[in-house]
């Protein structure tokens, strides 16, 4: 199998902020949720991907090019949809569309045509007319009509309504019928990507806290709740992370099955990946506050 | 082909969901040896779920003997495998039945009164 994207021991400073050793492979047909807070660093390592930012150090390989030698050819093939989307404001969605043609050679007018048409866009409206759900069809539309066999998404889902959600997710289900493409996709929304996502990536402070396949990570992980004061009667060893406050302990735990086991006073619950989310590596003690 | 395969938060692993899923559609005959069955893609676009997740499904099912993979053509349900069909069936009664017997214990019941529990569901049944 190769990988769509291959980034080993890239750093980057900006002001405060420091990008540590961040390393993660994107294998060919799967799409991989990179999750965390907000400034952890995932619109960063976009950029990074793309070029926009320079990098202090380590490798980053896109569909088995390395990033510096890239010819023009690697863009053409990498469809990105960005937080906020930069169309010329007063250009119209068919504008837009001429634009893209001259940017990309292998620009595909019969599909955009097709695209716009099974989003419901209005070809003579203004981008600055359009809702956020439409600006971000349209920049989805843009992205999948040269082409590409990658598609890196910068919170793209949100801000959207349910409904308009789960059409990207089908989209995005769609695209990677084609077992050559992949898709590689930031957010805060962890139940969009509990549903679609083959891997999940987690950044905290500008490092990787774990790289894993989805199914396997919300299976073997769990969360332990007990009451406040028999916190005491856990293995610290044992917790992945935990918030603990007055009445209630939840904490994450590895090998959930064994963990059963070994507290049987304690319940447990399979974690979502919010949960994940936010106890991984927390150590948060709320019980001395009033 | 009329397949149905519904996925729930029943807690139980989503991949282990579809093959048990699957096997009942084989035990039911509703699936017949030869029949083809979605590739990966196509099922985990389909459920909204991983890719990974309906290939482990297939690859579980092709251990137990139920499917086999024809490279380049996809998943098809495998030639009697009558053997491989009694055991699940036996292995889901005897899930059940051990369930049944831990509820009993719980309450107190004695052996006898659920073997005579058992007959008159099972003759109950045949009617």
């Amino acid at each position: 199998m190769s990988h769509l994207i291959e980034v080993q021991g890239l750093c980057k400073k900006l002001g405060k902020f420091e990008m540590d050793d961040l390393s993660f492979t994107l294998p060919n047909g799967c799409i991989m949720g990179y999750i965390g807070e907000n400034g952890a660093g995932k619109t960063t390592t976009i950029r990074l991907l793309l070029g926009l930012l320079k990098r202090d150090a380590g490798t980053i390989r896109l569909l088995g090019q390395e990033l510096d030698q890239a010819d023009g050819t690697l863009f053409e093939q990498i469809g990105t949809v960005m937080d906020e989307p930069a169309f010329p404001q007063y250009f119209t969605v068919a504008q837009v569309g001429r634009v893209m043609a001259g940017l990309y050679k292998s620009w595909d007018g019969g599909v955009f045509d097709q695209w716009v048409d099974r989003f419901g866009l209005v070809r003579d409206k203004k981008v600055k007319d359009l809702s956020r759900g439409m600006k971000m069809r349209l920049s989805l539309g843009v992205a999948l009509s040269h082409h590409p066999r990658l598609l890196l998404l910068d919170e793209a889902t949100n801000g959207l309504d349910p409904v308009a959600r789960n059409e990207i997710l089908d989209l995005l289900m769609e695209f990677i019928q084609e077992e050559q493409n992949g898709v590689f996709l930031s957010s805060h929304i962890t139940s969009d990507l509990e549903k679609i996502c083959d891997y999940i990536a987690l950044i905290r402070n500008g490092r990787i806290a774990f790289v894993q396949e989805k199914d396997a990570l919300l299976e073997e992980t769990g969360v332990l709740k007990c009451g406040g004061g028999e916190f005491e009667k856990l293995d610290r060893g044992d917790l992945l992370g935990y918030h603990r406050g007055r009445f209630e302990v939840a904490a994450l735990v590895a090998g959930r099955a064994a963990k059963e086991k070994k507290y049987p006073w304690a319940s447990f619950e399979k974690p979502t990946l919010e949960d994940i989310m936010m106890l991984w590596d927390k150590e948060e003690d709320k019980t001395c506050e009033a | 082909m009329p397949m149905k395969i519904v996925i729930t938060a029943s807690g139980d692993p989503i991949y282990q969901q579809i093959g048990t899923q699957i096997k009942e559609m084989i035990l039911k005959k509703e699936l017949q040896p030869g029949d083809m069955l979605p590739s990966i893609r196509l099922l985990a676009k389909e459920l909204r779920i991983s890719v990974i997740t309906t290939k482990r499904a297939y690859e579980e099912l092709e251990r137990e003997g139920f499917l086999e993979t024809v490279a380049g053509k996809g998943c098809f349900i495998r030639a009697c495998n009558e053997e491989a069909i009694q055991e699940e069936g036996r292995k889901r009664v005897e899930t059940s039945l051990a369930a049944a017997v831990k509820k009993a214990r719980q309450a107190g019941l004695p052996l006898e009164e659920i073997v005579a529990m058992l007959r008159v569901l099972y003759e109950e049944d045949e009617i």
